[in-house]
């Protein structure tokens, strides 16, 4: 996971400013695994299958955890707003802040070898999946060291060894390839799952019904993720679709609603996915029968406080009220944040200072990119075509050998 | 699909009904419908499915029914199959092969008649290549199906029923190669799929009326196998071009570009290119027949180029 890389990080910057004391009692707390069990804000509305239970089991060590990585992706988020102004970001630049629990709580309940695929507001989703901010941020300002070398861009962020497939920027087109991933999955016999991630706005795209139909024709481990943050660029979901309850939408595919500003609901809604998409079929012989569906389809209800990206305002199709109303009364760190004071895992002051951790992080991660090269010309033309096959070919004369592949 | 575990076959009625020009036949009962996996109707589901599982390491084969239907996964070819190995910095390969026939047939309507070729050149990343005879249909899809790149391998509905005796054991052609199919010294006929038949058949008209026309099937549409085109426009300086792309925007337009641009001082005539009409492929037979290029339009293109 994220943070055991990011703690070691941290410790070099806090020999400065800790105190012994304070060290001692935060090793003390962030290693504590006991389980403590949490409630849900809100129930799970399902479609076609029970819902999971409202009681989550966390632990202090996750709960801080969700914090710091839900607090890192808050400020990278927040600096690349600043980076894009200053224009050393340039073309689309798709934020995420305001939907950092459905990245976080995914992670928590999954492995790397759990695949996951999404769309262009792809940052977060990989530094869940282990991605540094410093490649992330070499990428977005078109650097060598980013993770695509700097060719793809905020909208490209892909990493192959901790199966995150990227960051796709065409609405809807990552569907079917992640039933892809899932139908490699079943081939290939592994005992994993993909989550394939979209939006309000792609749910309306037909190759969504066609990545439904497969997925539960041929019983891939696919878990489809509606993140609905309930704005389609500028379009708000009523206005777009006829039944905005992304969930149903699936028919005879389960699915569940769930509250995607809270991680641990978030979680366990995974959890639970993960679980019923791995299951071998309810009744043996009969795991084709209609009724059990492998898929299901996520819901989660989100919102980003940032418009749909940094050329949209985002205030031009909802009101101020609204988006500061979200973030008072849902916001995802707040909410951790009082678990956690509440759950006398931290104070508030301890709070403050991993968030100002994090920011100095952050900041030591932007001058580094910043410092990093541009790509060399040559790298126009590299990573194009695949050289070299290994095999010998023949002629038109078919017995001349005319080249051989090294 | 022996030797390698990897290669899955994917596309409509592949499986138990065996393919629709019987290309795929037998295979299902052999490997099973997992691997040989009947789509339903959503070319760009299982187009972008074949795609996300050769992101991982898998090899899909998959099939158009016909060419013209793989226009509704454009955008799976185009931005994922073509693009991920670039925008990803390297990180994956796409080793897919896509194929399926096309061009005119006979009378099957405008919209069974489509020369995609045309409308995929430009995508970076992919490679297209077009088989013509068994010979060559065997060693390019061995080739494309090995290949780490993706490729879109074009065949075309009025050549499945062609017979040739092969060799039995593995062999592949090269991806990138064009293929001399008659040596000669007045002329360079490039021609690719059915219109090598009918250069074929022109060129014995030509050699009883005293021509010499080197034929060279072109083979890959991209990239353009340069070397052995230059070779043959250095020894005859005269070129004609036969395709059954339309006349806009088609291989041809694309391939008279480059041998201008490549090949210039060596042209003794501007290089001739006939393609098919820029009309949807009409129903009616007479109609459907002066579409596409004919033998007897060949003879007098050449008699024309060599005065």
């Amino acid at each position: 996971m994220a943070l055991s890389r990011l703690s070691s990080r941290s410790t070099t910057l806090l020999q400065p400013l800790a105190t012994t004391s304070l060290l001692r009692r935060r090793r003390h707390i962030s290693t504590d695994t006991t389980p403590i069990t949490v409630e849900t804000s809100l129930p799970f509305t399902s479609h076609l299958i029970s819902p999971p239970s409202r009681a989550v089991e966390t632990s202090s060590q996750e709960l801080l955890s969700f914090f710091r990585d839900m607090a890192l992706m808050r400020r990278m988020e927040i600096a690349a707003d600043s980076l894009y102004k200053a224009k050393l970001i340039r073309g689309f630049c798709h934020l995420y802040d305001g939907q950092e629990a459905v990245a976080i709580g995914m992670e928590a309940a999954i492995t790397k070898r759990d695949a996951i695929i999404t769309s262009y507001r792809d940052h977060c989703t990989f530094l869940g999946r282990g991605g540094g901010l410093f490649e992330a941020f070499s990428e977005l300002m078109g650097r060598t060291t980013g993770c695509s070398k700097g060719k793809g861009g905020s909208m490209h962020f892909y990493k192959k060894d901790a199966s995150f497939y990227g960051g796709h920027g065409i609405v809807g087109a990552q569907a079917p390839l992640g039933c892809g991933l899932a139908f490699a999955q079943k081939y290939s016999k592994e005992e994993a799952v993909t989550f394939t991630l979209y939006g309000d706005g792609a749910a309306n795209q037909g190759q969504l019904f066609e990545a439904l139909n497969i997925a539960a024709l041929w019983d891939l481990p696919a878990v489809l993720v509606c993140e609905n943050n309930h704005y389609g660029m500028g379009t708000a979901e009523w206005r777009s679709a006829k039944s905005p309850a992304y969930f149903k939408r699936g028919d005879y595919v389960p699915g569940l609603k769930v509250d995607g500003m809270d991680a641990l609901a978030v979680k366990q809604a995974c959890k639970f996915a993960k679980e019923h998409a791995l299951k071998n079929g309810p009744i043996g012989s009969n795991h084709h029968a209609f009724a059990f569906v492998f898929e299901q389809i996520l819901e989660m209800d989100t919102y980003r406080y940032h418009g749909h990206s940094m050329s949209d305002p985002g205030s031009t199709y909802r009101t101020r009220d609204e988006i500061s109303g979200v973030r008072q009364v849902r916001d995802p760190i707040d909410r951790v944040r009082k678990l956690i004071i509440s759950h006398d895992i931290a104070t508030e002051k301890e709070l403050k200072d991993m968030e100002k951790e994090v920011r100095k992080e952050v900041d030591a991660a932007v001058a580094q990119a910043k410092e990093s090269p541009i790509p060399e010309p040559s790298e126009l033309f590299s990573n194009i075509y695949v050289k070299g096959f290994g095999a010998e070919s023949f002629g038109a004369d078919r017995k001349e050998l005319r080249a051989t592949f090294p | 699909m022996d030797r390698d575990p990897h290669v899955c076959v994917m596309g409509e009625d592949v499986g138990h009904y065996g393919g629709s020009y019987k290309v795929t036949k037998g295979l299902a009962d052999k490997f099973g419908d997992l691997r040989v996996l009947d789509t339903p109707i959503c070319e760009n589901a299982f187009t972008g499915m074949g795609i996300g599982a050769a992101m991982t390491g898998l090899r899909p084969v998959i099939e158009g029914m016909n060419m013209g239907f793989l226009l509704l996964a454009f955008n799976q070819i185009s931005n994922n199959c073509g693009m991920l190995h670039y925008t990803s910095g390297g990180q994956f390969t796409i080793p897919v092969v896509i194929r399926g026939p096309g061009g005119v047939g006979r009378q099957l309507g405008a919209e069974h008649s489509q020369r995609l070729e045309s409308y995929f050149q430009s995508i970076p990343g992919i490679q297209m290549v077009a088989c013509s005879t068994p010979y060559n249909a065997k060693g390019l899809m061995k080739a494309a199906i090995r290949s780490e790149n993706p490729v879109i391998l074009f065949e075309h509905v009025l050549l499945y029923n062609l017979k040739e005796k092969i060799p039995d054991e593995e062999y592949i052609c090269n991806l990138e190669e064009a293929e001399m199919v008659r040596p000669g010294e007045h002329i360079t006929i490039l021609t690719y799929s059915r219109m090598r038949h009918h250069v074929m058949q022109a060129a014995k008209t030509l050699v009883n009326k005293g021509y010499d026309p080197e034929v060279i099937d072109i083979r890959s549409l991209k990239p353009f196998d340069l070397y052995t085109i230059g070779n043959s426009v250095k020894k005859t300086h005269r070129v004609l071009i036969v395709e059954e792309c339309m006349r806009t925007g088609g291989i041809g337009a694309s391939l008279t570009a480059a041998i201008n641009e490549n090949f210039h001082d060596y042209l003794d005539a501007p290089v001739m290119c006939l393609s098919s009409q820029d009309v949807p492929t009409p129903y009616a037979g007479t109609l459907e027949e002066w579409t596409v290029v004919q033998p007897a339009q060949i003879v007098t293109a050449v008699e024309q180029l060599c005065q």
